[in-house]
């Protein structure tokens, strides 16, 4: 077969695989969520919805739910920018979406002959690919807001940049330690680094290597998601925020946007701190290697959404001026203490 | 007269409180604690023990039977003397303490000679009801009790709210979802 078109069908595939994991595990985010919250809280949670009266531990409510955002009203307020308010859900998703595309779910293995890169968009900044389009997806936020012609959705807005575009900076500077051990901005290169043992036991990866980073990556990730211990941009019980003149599927586009940014985020955390989709002292090749690598970093990357959710219902919000506060007195000069403490560190090393 | 006031005294964090990640985690620690115990007891319960803690302290309502109190206060109930008449004496002193006003006493002259009145009719609109249980005080006989220790009273129409002398005696077994 022509050379070029096993490449772009392969890419193809490579592409909706991804597309494919985001928007699965999205919609059982929403199972996880009301599932994880209620036996925490000693409760059951929903389990009413069936099909025949069967309803195998509630797993029919998030297509419930999907069928009545699809089929409810799309309402659009009189007074709303009526272009921007279409245009602001399908930016916040699409890019969120976008970014699932750079992670690295596999190595490269050879499988008949010819070596299969499992990575979907392979590019020497794909690091960067990813923390850009996840900025862009901000903008949409702030578009809804905006655009949305309600003093609530603007106040909703406003938070959301205020506080996001403080906490991508912390975002970045958190990995600046880790990159700087790695010595690239490439996540499969970062991933296939963190593959080598330190003293023959360790596994050199970025959580042993780059502890603080990890904690304040983590941090500043789940204030990127904006749940809940950091959902000023919502703010539910006060103002709504930026989607309170947003229903039907346009609504349901924005509740998808934050489990989406949540899989982002902890993509990038497998990525750059949990060795990826490496399986510490086993040698991934062929086929089997294949299948065990995109196991192995769907598994870690279930892990800590898990942790996420698990905060996100453990944690009380924080006020507004706490979150600025965390974000630039605290995790900032933290994030940069650390990238200094690695540079001297790395240098003496050598 | 002065103005009182009163100096509240901000609680004082030491340090591992200030830096929040360690009671982060004592919070994480009692809500995964919570998780794993009560996945694990689900589990043991969905494998057939039945003996096995539950593992939620909430009740799945209609199909397992709301739990009352001995002393909660649910739908009248009328008693009997020990003859079997109803004891009430029609002096229509709930009916006038009823803030509903959902009770409805006709009188009539009692066959017994002790006795100067009893009901005739004893109907409570239990669609008007708003179970405070002033009838139950106000009673001199001690005729009407409000501890049936039913609520499941809904019905397709309000007529069929409407329950009589026999109803609340339990004479006549009423079944409140029935429609008329």
């Amino acid at each position: 077969m022509n050379e070029t078109l096993i490449q772009i069908i392969w890419l193809a595939v490579k592409v909706g695989f991804a597309v494919m994991f985001g928007l699965n595990i999205a919609g059982l985010l929403g199972w996880v969520e009301r599932k994880q919250s209620a036996v925490m809280q000693d409760r059951v949670g929903a389990n009413r919805a069936d099909i025949f009266g069967i309803t195998i531990l509630g797993l029919f409510h998030p297509i419930a739910d999907a069928l009545k955002m699809l089929t409810k009203e799309d309402f659009v307020p009189a007074k709303v920018h009526k272009p921007f308010h279409g245009l602001a859900p399908v930016i916040a998703l699409g890019f969120g979406m976008l970014c699932l595309a750079a992670l690295p779910f596999g190595g490269t293995v050879s499988v008949a002959g010819r070596l299969w890169d499992l990575q979907p968009i392979a590019s020497p900044v794909s690091l960067l690919f990813v923390l850009g389009l996840l900025s862009i997806g901000v903008h949409g936020i702030v578009m809804a807001g905006y655009a949305s012609g309600s003093n609530y959705g603007l106040l909703g807005g406003l938070r959301a940049a205020a506080q996001m575009i403080s906490y991508e900076v912390c975002l970045g500077a958190a990995l600046a330690g880790a990159m700087f051990i790695y010595g690239t901005l490439d996540l499969q290169q970062a991933v296939i680094w963190q593959g080598h043992l330190i003293h023959g036991w360790l596994p050199a990866w970025g959580i042993f290597l780059q502890p603080l980073g990890f904690i304040l990556f983590l941090t500043a990730g789940a204030a990127v998601t904006k749940r809940t211990p950091f959902d000023l941009p919502e703010g539910e019980s006060e103002i709504v925020g930026y989607h309170v003149e947003y229903s039907g599927m346009k609504f349901g586009m924005f509740l998808m946007t934050d489990f989406i940014e949540s899989i982002v985020i902890s993509g990038i955390i497998v990525a750059v701190f949990l060795g990826g989709w490496q399986i510490p002292y086993v040698q991934l090749t062929g086929l089997v290697g294949g299948v065990l690598m995109v196991v192995s970093f769907s598994v870690k990357t279930l892990f800590i959404l898990l942790l996420l959710m698990q905060i996100r219902w453990t944690l009380p919000r924080f006020r507004f001026d706490q979150v600025l506060d965390l974000g630039w007195k605290n995790i900032l000069p933290l994030c940069l203490l650390n990238f200094i403490v690695t540079v001297w560190g790395v240098y003496l090393w050598r | 007269m002065a103005i009182t006031v009163r100096s509240v005294k901000r609680p004082e964090h030491n340090f591992s409180e200030r830096i929040y990640l360690v009671e982060v985690w004592k919070g994480l620690l009692i809500t995964f604690r919570h998780l794993f115990v009560n996945l694990a007891r689900h589990t043991v319960r969905a494998l057939g023990v039945k003996s096995g803690q539950p593992g939620a302290v909430t009740i799945q309502y209609p199909e397992d039977p709301a739990v009352l109190g001995h002393r909660a206060r649910t739908r009248h109930r009328l008693l009997k003397r020990q003859d079997g008449s109803p004891r009430c004496t029609a002096c229509l002193l709930c009916e006038t303490i009823c803030p509903a006003k959902c009770i409805h006493i006709t009188a009539e002259d009692s066959p017994d000679v002790m006795v100067e009145k009893r009901a005739k009719t004893f109907d409570i609109d239990l669609g008007l009801c708003i179970f405070c249980g002033y009838c139950a005080e106000a009673c001199p006989v001690d005729a009407i009790h409000m501890d049936a220790n039913k609520v499941e009273l809904s019905s397709y129409d309000r007529k069929s709210l409407i329950w009589t002398i026999s109803d609340m005696m339990g004479d006549t077994p009423k079944d409140p979802a029935a429609t008329t």
